[in-house]
């Protein structure tokens, strides 16, 4: 305690005598915190923003369409085109445990759209319940999305798209109105909410019209599966399920379930993966940039101690003479390092919020500022800022504190 | 056996290809409770043989025992235990740290010894009532004249009870009434049984110290008793 005390009022002292080079490096410190901090909740930010843009379409899951067989099977020739059917949601549900849960798709395009007189030609969908909960259709307050009782009665409901929704009813509350969708009439049972959606097939959702998928085959004639989507209970055994479903289907449909080409899918876990190594990088990068700087300010507190070893040479020999041995010569000067770095680090710090806390008060608009997000200080960059200003401080004091635990007291204690 | 005892110490220093033999062949008994004065001209290895008895340099040829440790053969850490345990400074030019008060700087060799907290605080009043500057605690020795500098300077010599006290012309700095004064503690602590080795150029001083060794040329001349 008493230590540290005396050490205060000794860099109190020294502040005195080095005031404007001192004032400059906390200065320094403080800019490099910034920068540090700056570039990382930037990048938090952004990896937050393609997160969630990334988990619009729903997160951890495949998309699969039909595809082509290219190997012969049990006397089958290759260039078979594969279709799926609407019974296969159940059977792939029913036949594979480790499958959360799975929907489908029929899909027919540019499908005339009224409401009073206004008319759009835009993607309609037929579905199952299930689709509420993997690709993510999460209904607006007061509306609600299509359910089982729906299917099974087949009855004419549909989910808007949240641009669709206000494309057609502006700022009118579309719930329990009358569309219709090719001429046949169908009520507004819910709409989507906002969301951002960064991958996407066969358009953005919120400019799509959602019906059971019973009424679609009942209006449209359809009976093939479009497309079929799945997602299993633990993204990390998303290889195993991969596989059963290529079994399961080549068993129904007699292709080999090696034929990789028979099915055509797109893993958004693998590449949610991917995407998140890019990202670790782009932060790894952006922090290294912040720690440069602070390593130019870390300079700058090496110099300063040079200096105060330098002044205090005599000092230092007067501590030896009186019992101080080197290891406590060497900590009260990284100590003083530690300090300023502290004291720069703080300033840094409490700047950083400030910018943090206007930048999130500025409204954003555009779609390239929207996918930027806005800067996140996590406690993570927090720890990661200080581990690196105690480092580099810690370094800055090291080798000047060297030198002074050299000092030969008979040498020092000579010169006036 | 004697506090300080030295045979056939020499110190040789060597600046690239030219060497000075600062000492050579000194041999020094001192026993407990000795007043001895070391005088010389400059350039007679005084300051030498000071940093050496001081244990801030080591001899390169020749024995130093210091209280029955042949401290001339320790390595700088064991070094600086010595000098926090047996030997008290005092310099010409005091040497107090000016950013601290008169207690911290008596505290100070206290510090470095480990001393619990609480016995610090007793053992630094007992050394300011020592050389009668109490009241003085919490003043910066720039607020001091000269002579009381030097006083608190003694009192942290003392501060762990130290087996001699070294003092390097304390008196240099002084005017004649403050120096007067301090070779009078010096007396009163030789009386109470301190062991003192005084360097000095005061001639009156030197005679009124009991022993006295003339250095010439980094030998010694003549040791009286």
């Amino acid at each position: 305690m008493k230590r540290i005390f005396l050490m205060l009022r000794l860099f109190a002292s020294d502040f005195k005598k080095q005031k404007k080079k001192i004032t400059l490096t906390v200065m320094a410190i403080a800019w490099g915190t910034v920068s540090i901090i700056m570039l990382l909740s930037f990048g938090e930010g952004l990896r937050r923003q393609i997160a969630k843009g990334e988990s619009g379409m729903g997160s951890g899951i495949v998309v699969v369409w039909g595809g082509q067989t290219t190997k012969p099977f049990k006397g089958l020739p290759p260039g078979r085109r594969i279709v799926m059917k609407p019974e296969d949601i159940d059977l792939l549900r029913a036949r594979i445990p480790d499958m959360e849960d799975v929907g489908g798709e029929y899909q027919r395009w540019s499908v005339d759209i009224r409401y009073g007189k206004k008319m759009v030609g835009r993607h309609c969908t037929g579905v199952t319940p299930s689709y509420e909960n993997i690709r993510n259709h999460i209904p607006q307050e007061g509306g609600r999305f299509i359910n089982k009782h729906d299917l099974d009665e087949k009855r004419r409901v549909a989910f808007l798209g949240s641009g669709l929704a206000k494309e057609l009813f502006g700022d009118q509350d579309p719930i329990g109105k009358q569309i219709t969708i090719n001429r046949v009439p169908f009520t507004i049972i819910g709409v989507m909410i906002e969301k951002l959606q960064m991958g996407m097939y066969s358009g953005p959702d919120a400019d799509r019209v959602i019906i059971p998928m019973t009424t679609f085959g009942l209006i449209f004639g359809d009976t093939r599966l479009d497309v079929l989507i799945y997602k299993p209970k633990n993204p990390d055994d998303s290889e195993k399920v991969k596989k059963e479903v290529y079994r399961i289907l080549g068993g129904k449909y007699k292709f080999n379930p090696d034929d990789e080409r028979a099915l055509s899918m797109w893993d958004t876990i693998e590449q949610s993966k991917t995407m998140g190594d890019v990202l670790f990088g782009i932060q790894l990068f952006l922090g290294i940039i912040g720690a440069l700087t602070m390593l130019v300010a870390g300079v700058g507190v090496a110099n300063i101690m040079y200096v105060t070893v330098r002044r205090r040479t005599k000092e230092i020999g007067l501590k030896m003479a009186l019992g101080a041995k080197a290891k406590y010569i060497l900590w009260e000067f990284i100590l003083e390092a530690l300090l300023i770095g502290a004291l720069g680090g703080s300033f840094g710090f409490l700047f950083s919020g400030v910018i943090i806390k206007i930048l999130k008060g500025i409204p954003v608009k555009g779609e390239a500022l929207q996918f930027l997000g806005k800067p996140v200080l996590s406690t993570e960059i927090a720890l990661a800022t200080v581990g690196v200003l105690a480092m580099i401080a810690f370094w800055a004091g090291y080798f000047p504190s060297k030198k002074a635990a050299k000092i030969n007291p008979a040498e020092s204690l000579r010169y006036e | 056996m004697p506090i300080i005892k030295m045979n056939g110490l020499s110190k040789i220093y060597k600046t690239g290809k030219v060497s000075v033999e600062a000492l050579r062949k000194i041999d020094i008994d001192i026993d407990e409770n000795e007043f001895v004065a070391i005088v010389g001209p400059s350039g007679s290895g005084k300051s030498t043989l000071m940093n050496i008895i001081g244990c801030l340099d080591t001899p390169s040829t020749g024995d130093y025992y210091l209280d029955d440790e042949e401290v001339g053969r320790f390595g700088s850490n064991k070094l600086a235990e010595v000098r926090n345990r047996k030997i008290g400074f005092v310099f010409q030019n005091f040497n107090l740290l000016s950013y601290a008060t008169t207690y911290e700087n008596i505290e100070l060799p206290l510090i470095f010894s480990g001393m619990p907290a609480k016995r610090r605080k007793t053992r630094t009043m007992e050394l300011l009532d020592r050389v009668g500057l109490a009241e003085r605690a919490a003043h910066k020795p720039t607020e001091l004249s000269g002579g009381e500098m030097q006083r608190i300077a003694i009192a942290r010599a003392l501060a762990n009870n130290p087996a001699i006290l070294l003092a390097d012309e304390p008196t240099g700095n002084l005017d004649s009434v403050s120096g007067g004064s301090i070779i009078e503690i010096f007396r009163e602590l030789h009386a109470d049984g301190a062991t003192i080795v005084m360097i000095t150029h005061d001639r009156h001083i030197a005679d009124n110290i009991p022993r006295v060794i003339k250095l010439k040329d980094g030998g010694i001349v003549d040791s009286l008793n």
